[in-house]
């Protein structure tokens, strides 16, 4: 595993003077995976803010070869580019010194909603790529909406907090698990709060032959009503909680990367967090609670699959 | 040397993708344009061709996914139909507007809803602002003929801009024709190498494809896609000249059967003109001077070499194989009969929506048009300015 002066040495890729907002998860994320790969690296990226803010004509904020064209089809744009790169290469028409790299980017929108289909599709059919999904629980370059990746109980502009409903009504899809089931050979969930274990994943998810699925949460001051500076520090008590855990299935075998060892209720999580700011109000108790039965579920589901031996191996 | 063959429409599509080896196809299967997807599979299952298959999940991935390579710099083609088309319909203005060249065979569906599986135009008809060249076909020789021609003019350094075939589903695509194929080796050598630009590859000059555009730019980068599409026709023109010269059959815009001396003129699109032309043989017999203009390309819409055509003409009718709901007339319409405004001196015209969902055009329905556009020069009165033929319904033609 590379050590962080190594890493920090690494030409930079995504260069400054992009326009996402300070503290925001994505740049963080994204800097740290490319640093984890010497290989040149092609880019499709989904609509959002990541893209708006790196690319505003006529400037870029990519250093590696980067295109966008819609919304719902980073895996589907990537998996041409690579057909295109696996022909060509096929045929004697390029030949690259260093193998390239492929890498989708979606936020949850793009990925958990609109995208779905499209990464499941590009996931099925085995594209050498890596899935990059950059998830920050809403739709926040349209202002905040709620996407399927939003937790329960959280304020979002089409979830409000008013006189009868409170939030988000129902729980988070848990997309990690339906990329498990497309038996690709590599699927992380990781954030940029853990940098050793990101990068580490990074790093596999780059080395392994075909498809692999990294989902990161990804802090939002702006939408999350946090001070920026504290993003990454709040990230953390998503482990700390166990509301986003850190895990790998690495060829269909479960690994726990981050257990705390004093496992924290989840108002923890919801303390610092503006979006969350009703859930605390002595009235809304059994939201709390709801949500904390569900993270405890969650988890021990994930502690159980952990245990699970996958034959011949 | 060509080689006369009989082939199905699909069929002949997919003989020109075999001979063109595209570096990737994307595609998802869709009727009436099923086969190709079909015909191509067992070429790459065969190794026939160097094509690296994308078996999408949907068009709208197919579409995405040949963006995507074509940004990689190869050669790259497609096929869809309808539904297929219209799942595409946010990706084609992207293809476009990258400036991204490929082929995308349409074998024309009409659109649900209701659902119907047969040829009209109204897949294409919808895409016809979406910044592609639209080239359309009357029988498979020039669906083959299309299909090569449209390599070139799509990667013409001047024009990147991808390109539809279109062809009329069942009635071309299923239907059995002969036609005449030339060599893999002159194929190859008409088309030429693929010139690779700005490819996403190339990993030392790098390039950043699709940035955002805002209002201080979008305007200016959207002329220029216009003006590009604009000046595609003369390559278009040059190309089929070469064409002629290279295999014995020349293309333009548009073709004209007995237009020259013609007093009453059918336009129309794709299969009909095989029918227009039988019926014309049959007026020219009993001394009535019929004749057809036969569009091959309708973007960029060739308005000037229209209008020269067809304003000598008595009475024109503009046959379109599409309605357009609440426009006055179908597009075809439209467009000619605005190409003719600035005429000094023009011809009465009149538009018959025919042929929705598959619906029959027969010899009979034809000749009732040609008989209209007589009686409207004979009584200078036109009765229904747009009309329907072979609706059974009041207020159209049986």
């Amino acid at each position: 595993m590379a050590k962080l002066k190594d890493l920090a040495l690494r030409e930079e890729r995504l260069i400054g003077g992009h326009r996402l907002c300070p503290g925001c998860g994505h740049s963080i994320a994204v800097r740290q995976i490319l640093s984890t790969v010497e290989n040149p690296v092609v880019i499709a990226n989904a609509t959002g803010c990541f893209e708006v803010c790196t690319t505003i004509f006529p400037y870029s904020a990519w250093k590696t070869p980067w295109i966008h064209s819609a919304f719902e089809n980073a895996a589907a744009t990537a998996s041409g580019i690579e057909a295109m790169y696996r022909s060509l290469k096929r045929q004697g028409k390029i030949n690259p010194e260093k193998e390239t790299k492929f890498m989708a980017i979606g936020g949850d929108g793009g990925t958990y909603d609109i995208g779905l289909q499209s990464l499941s599709g590009a996931m099925e059919r085995g594209h050498n790529m890596v899935y990059v999904c950059s998830d920050n629980e809403a739709y926040m370059n349209t202002g905040g909406q709620r996407s399927s990746a939003t937790p329960y109980g959280a304020y979002t502009t089409t979830t409000p907090v008013g006189k009868i409903k409170k939030g988000k009504q129902q729980f988070r899809k848990d997309l990690t698990q339906i990329m498990v089931s497309h038996n690709i050979p590599y699927i992380a969930q990781a954030s940029p709060a853990r940098w050793k274990d990101l990068t580490n994943k990074a790093s596999k998810a780059f080395d392994v032959e075909g498809p692999a699925f990294l989902n990161i949460l990804s802090v939002c001051p702006t939408d999350w009503k946090i001070v920026p500076s504290m993003g990454l520090r709040i990230t953390q008590i998503a482990h700390d909680t166990c509301f986003w855990p850190l895990y790998e299935v690495e060829n269909g075998r479960y690994k726990i990367n981050y257990k705390p060892k004093n496992k924290l209720p989840i108002e923890e999580w919801l303390k610092p967090q503006g979006r969350f700011k009703h859930l605390l109000r002595p009235e809304n108790k059994d939201m709390v609670a709801t949500l904390q039965e569900e993270v405890d579920r969650r988890w021990a589901e994930l502690n159980r699959l952990a245990t699970y031996e996958p034959p011949n191996t | 040397m060509s080689k006369r063959v009989v082939m199905t429409g699909n069929e002949t599509v997919a003989e020109a993708v075999r001979q063109i080896n595209p570096d990737v196809v994307a595609a998802y299967p869709i009727t009436p344009s099923t086969a190709v997807v079909e015909y191509i599979s067992q070429y790459v299952a065969d190794g026939l061709i160097d094509t690296e298959f994308v078996t999408a999940e949907s068009e709208h991935s197919a579409l995405s996914a040949c963006i995507g390579a074509a940004a990689g710099g190869g050669r790259v083609m497609n096929a869809t139909s309808a539904q297929g088309l219209a799942l595409m319909w946010e990706m084609l203005y992207i293809a476009s507007a990258m400036r991204l060249p490929m082929i995308l065979a349409v074998v024309n569906r009409a659109l649900s809803g209701p659902i119907n599986i047969h040829g009209d135009h109204s897949d294409t008809m919808g895409a016809r602002d979406c910044g592609w060249i639209q080239l359309y076909s009357e029988n498979c020789q020039e669906v083959y003929d299309n299909m090569l021609q449209a390599v070139r003019i799509s990667e013409h350094i001047d024009v990147r801009t991808p390109v539809i075939v279109a062809l009329d589903g069942f009635i071309t695509s299923h239907a059995i024709d002969t036609l005449e194929t030339e060599r893999d080796e002159d194929v190859k050598r008409f088309i030429g190498d693929y010139i690779t630009l700005n490819s996403i590859l190339d990993t030392k000059n790098v390039v950043t494809y699709g940035a955002i555009d805002f209002q201080d730019y979008y305007f200016e980068h959207k002329r220029q896609q216009l003006e590009g599409l604009h000046k595609s026709a003369e390559i278009i023109k040059s190309v089929g000249e070469e064409f002629g010269r290279t295999f014995g059959r020349e293309y333009g815009f548009f073709e004209g059967y007995k237009l020259d001396d013609a007093e009453y003129a059918i336009v129309a699109m794709n299969s009909a003109a095989g029918t227009i032309k039988t019926v014309i043989d049959d007026l020219r017999e009993e001394g009535v001077k019929a004749g057809l203009l036969k569009l091959r390309v309708f973007r960029p819409f060739p308005a000037a070499e229209i209008a020269e055509a067809l304003k000598t003409m008595k009475v024109v009718a503009i046959l379109d194989r599409t309605s357009t709901a609440g426009a006055q007339g179908g597009p075809l319409f439209s467009e000619i009969r605005s190409a003719l405004y600035s005429e000094s001196s023009r011809p009465g015209i009149v538009n018959y929506i025919y042929g929705l969902g598959g619906k029959d055009l027969t010899p009979e329905h034809i000749r009732y048009v040609y008989d209209t556009l007589r009686r409207i020069d004979r009584t200078g009165k036109i009765d229904r300015l747009v009309d329907y033929l072979n609706l059974r319904e009041e207020g159209g033609q049986d």
